[in-house]
């Protein structure tokens, strides 16, 4: 191995490892993180938003061939949004648009996300993973109403 | 004087032609397929009678005869040749032939599945998605096959080691055998799945299938698959490419880390496919995603490699300065064409590596994750360096093979540039329409881009639009392609057939083989090592953490098919929850994002 070798090659090595810390510290400073892995939750059979106070939320969502329920929803600017997804027949996506939510709905485990909305609009969700015929049909939103 | 009978029989040559031919007469299929997702896509057709008016069929199709069934042909075709040829030695004949039909007949079984309508379940087949059993059965023949392709090349091997004690094993084998000591361990997982998961399951031996822990075994495997793919590839670029450039490998020794590295870090990545699942613990995720950065640093020291080798063909060839090689290196020249599928392939990869390690980047795959920006991501990988490469190197096999003069060259030469323009354009139309939240895997002609539908996004048309223009290109690109390969072979032949590559030499090289490149022993013992440390915490995440398992679904019906289970229709009331209960939740999330 010559010179210009080994320094391409700890130059490579660099790069990588300041890609990786700035994973890092993403993910324990900012905290912005991947879904983990929840069992608390009871498979819920019905989707529904549950207000537990002004302005925090959950949100049960059931992902199913072709539709999300509940397929649209409202909520105040400024609320925190608790996510649990099911999907009850095969493996669903969801993400919501200009968020970083994005989860699988895969059928046996709920998925886990939260947010707050601090801007005001409406916030189209997709699914994005082919899930049969109606695919493409698949969609829902998140109504983010001016207090 | 016919060299060339000492380590390929005419039985072989009919063999590696069959495995050659066959599968470019698929890919046919395969591209037109990709054209008319395209136009699927932008809304321009609705319906395709070729693949029974189905989108999701034609993308099935396309996913499997493009990504599995031509890239394991020509990796088995390719391994033959170069394993017989550079240690010139005979390989088990029956046995090559026995792997050659059990890929054939595992194809034509997947394929007809396929264009019956009874596997509408993409080239990942999720379960509880469930594809009739013989789409299963065909792709494990397809896989059993080249396993037993890779067994006839160990005894050959074994037998050249101990004739050749102090000699290193050539470059090209070393890259063949990682390559598929590589598919060989990922196959295990895939194997593992459909045969005890998945058949038992669709057969209705057992009631449920568990679709997080099928998932995980999917990608144990999907990821290095993707290396699979690009590893023939990169041993024409290590072994070939520099010769044909007009100069030298810059460093042998590179070349043998880098494929030694393959082995160890291929596998025990899979997960960042699975970021955003749920059911595995983020600790696990993002060790898979630490190994993600690992395996793309022998890519980083190809990069460097294969560059300092075009550097010195480019001064070789009279380039002076520091970048004026760059200039002097034969594009263009047709009697060089083959270097035409490597550069072109080297520079996309350029792209398809920054996008790939954007992907990798644990919290930021949610801004990508399943968008279109994936599909554009990897037809800069796949559809890039990969089939490139094949292409440019089926061409060359099957014309040498038969003794025929490859016609059409100028044409042939300006097909990998043309493609590349057309690639450029579709990906970057499919990216950044992704980056807005346009999804993959979607017939967005009949809702999204659909000005005539509720969910039409208009602001997504521009996007489908360019994907139409580029997608356009590339076909026309790789008519031109099969229109010279399918002439080739209708002329005659014009000299005796025979073949051989041209093998490049290096600049820096060791005299002798070097320990601890020489044996692949520690190497597998270490891959099997780390793919246990990774995967065993995800597996038992993925088997314990579920709340039930899956009956089986067809795409057409949200009703499970056979002994459904009785929907309970019992409706829970919300459980109102105090903050101090909220804010218990172990894991706390970001709440805000920009
Ligand atoms: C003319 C050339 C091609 C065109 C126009 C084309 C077009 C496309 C498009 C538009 C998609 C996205 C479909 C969607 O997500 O809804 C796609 C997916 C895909 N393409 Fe291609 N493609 C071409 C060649 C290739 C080649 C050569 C390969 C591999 C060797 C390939 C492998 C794939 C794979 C694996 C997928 C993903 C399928 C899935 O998500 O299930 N494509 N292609
Ligand atoms: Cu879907
Ligand atoms: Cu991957």
């Amino acid at each position: 191995m010559d010179k210009s070798e080994g320094l391409a090659l700890g130059l490579s090595g660099a790069l990588l490892l300041i890609f990786f810390a700035a994973i890092m510290y993403a993910s324990t400073a900012r905290g912005i993180d991947v879904p983990k892995c929840i069992t608390d939750p009871d498979p819920f059979e019905r989707g529904q938003l549950i207000e537990h106070a002004e302005d925090r939320y959950e949100l049960q969502m059931i992902a199913r061939m072709w539709s999300f329920q509940p397929g649209s929803i409202e909520i105040p600017v400024g609320s925190e949004l608790e996510i649990y997804l099911r999907a009850t027949d095969i493996i669903h996506g969801f993400k919501i648009e200009g968020t970083n939510v994005n989860m699988m709905a895969v059928p046996g485990s709920i998925n886990y996300q939260r947010l707050r909305f601090n801007e005001p609009g409406t916030y189209p969700l997709v699914c994005h993973e082919y899930c049969g015929v109606g695919h493409h049909n698949m969609r829902g939103e998140i109504v983010v109403t001016e207090s | 004087m016919n060299f060339d009978t000492l380590n390929l029989s005419k039985s072989m040559r009919r063999l590696l032609l069959l495995l050659l031919i066959l599968p470019m007469a698929l890919l046919v299929m395969g591209i037109y397929g990709g054209l008319m997702q395209a136009f699927f896509r932008a809304g321009i057709v609705t319906s395709d009678p070729f693949v029974g008016g189905e989108y999701y069929r034609g993308l099935t199709l396309h996913g499997v005869i493009n990504a599995l069934v031509f890239t394991t042909f020509f990796a088995v075709a390719f391994g033959h040749a170069v394993v017989s040829k550079s240690l010139n030695m005979a390989l088990n004949e029956r046995w090559a032939w026995i792997s050659g039909i059990l890929m054939i007949v595992g194809t034509v079984m997947t394929a007809l599945t396929i264009f019956a309508g009874v596997a509408d379940v993409l080239y990942t087949f999720y379960p509880p998605l469930q594809a009739n059993v013989f789409f299963y059965v065909g792709l494990v023949l397809v896989v059993v096959g080249s396993w037993i392709a890779f067994f006839t090349w160990i005894p050959p091997y074994l037998k050249w080691r101990k004739e050749n004690p102090d000699k290193k094993t050539p470059l090209a084998v070393v890259g063949i055998f990682a390559t598929f000591i590589v598919w060989f361990i990922a196959s295990i997982a895939v194997a593992v799945e459909i045969l005890v998961l998945i058949i038992p399951w669709v057969l209705g031996w057992v009631d449920g299938i568990n679709a997080m822990l099928a998932r995980t075994l999917f990608w144990m495997f999907g990821h290095p698959l993707v290396y699979f793919w690009l590893l023939p590839v990169y041993v024409m670029y290590y072994t070939m490419m520099p010769r044909l450039a007009g100069g030298k490998l810059y460093s042998d020794t590179a070349g043998r880390l880098v494929f030694f590295m393959f082995i160890i870090f291929s596998i025990p990545v899979g997960t960042h496919h699975q970021f955003m699942d749920p059911g595995i613990s983020g600790e696990w995720k993002l060790i898979q995603a630490f190994f993600t950065f690992m395996v793309a640093l022998p890519s980083l020291i190809t990069a460097f490699t294969l560059a300092a080798s075009l550097e010195y063909a480019g001064k070789q060839r009279g380039g002076k300065g520091l970048f004026g090689w760059m200039f002097k290196l034969p594009y263009f020249d047709s009697n060089r064409w083959l270097f035409a599928y490597f550069i072109t392939g080297l520079f996309l990869f350029i792209f398809g590596g920054i996008s790939g390690i954007i992907n990798a980047s644990y919290q930021m795959n949610a801004i990508v994750h399943n968008t279109a920006w994936l599909p554009g991501h990897f037809h800069m990988t796949v559809a890039g360096p990969v089939i490139l490469g094949m292409l440019g190197m089926s061409l060359y096999m099957v014309a040498k093979l038969t003794g025929k003069k490859i016609r059409m060259k100028k044409m042939v030469t300006a097909v990998p540039y043309i493609y590349s323009v057309g690639l450029l354009m579709m990906s970057w139309g499919l990216m950044r329409g992704g980056l807005q939240g346009m999804p993959r895997r979607t017939n967005t002609g009949l809702t999204y881009s659909n000005p005539d539908s509720a969910l039409y996004r208009a602001d997504w048309q521009l996007f489908t639009d360019v994907v139409v223009v580029g997608a356009v290109i590339m076909f026309v690109a790789m008519v031109i392609f099969f229109a010279a390969f399918f002439l080739t072979l209708a002329y005659r032949k014009a000299e005796a057939p025979s073949l051989s590559f041209g093998w490049t030499e290096s600049v820096h090289e060791s005299s002798g083989p070097i320990r601890w490149l020489h044996n692949f022993r520690p190497w597998v013992i270490t891959a099997v090592v780390l793919i246990a440390i990774t995967y065993a915490p995800v597996i038992y995440d993925v088997t314990t953490t579920g709340y039930s398992t899956s009956p089986r679904f067809g795409p057409e019906s949200p009703s499970p098919r056979l002994n459904p289970s009785p929907q309970s229709e019992q409706v829970v009331p919300p459980e109102v929850r105090s903050e101090e209960d909220l804010d218990s939740r172990a894991e706390q999330l970001p709440l805000d994002f920009e």
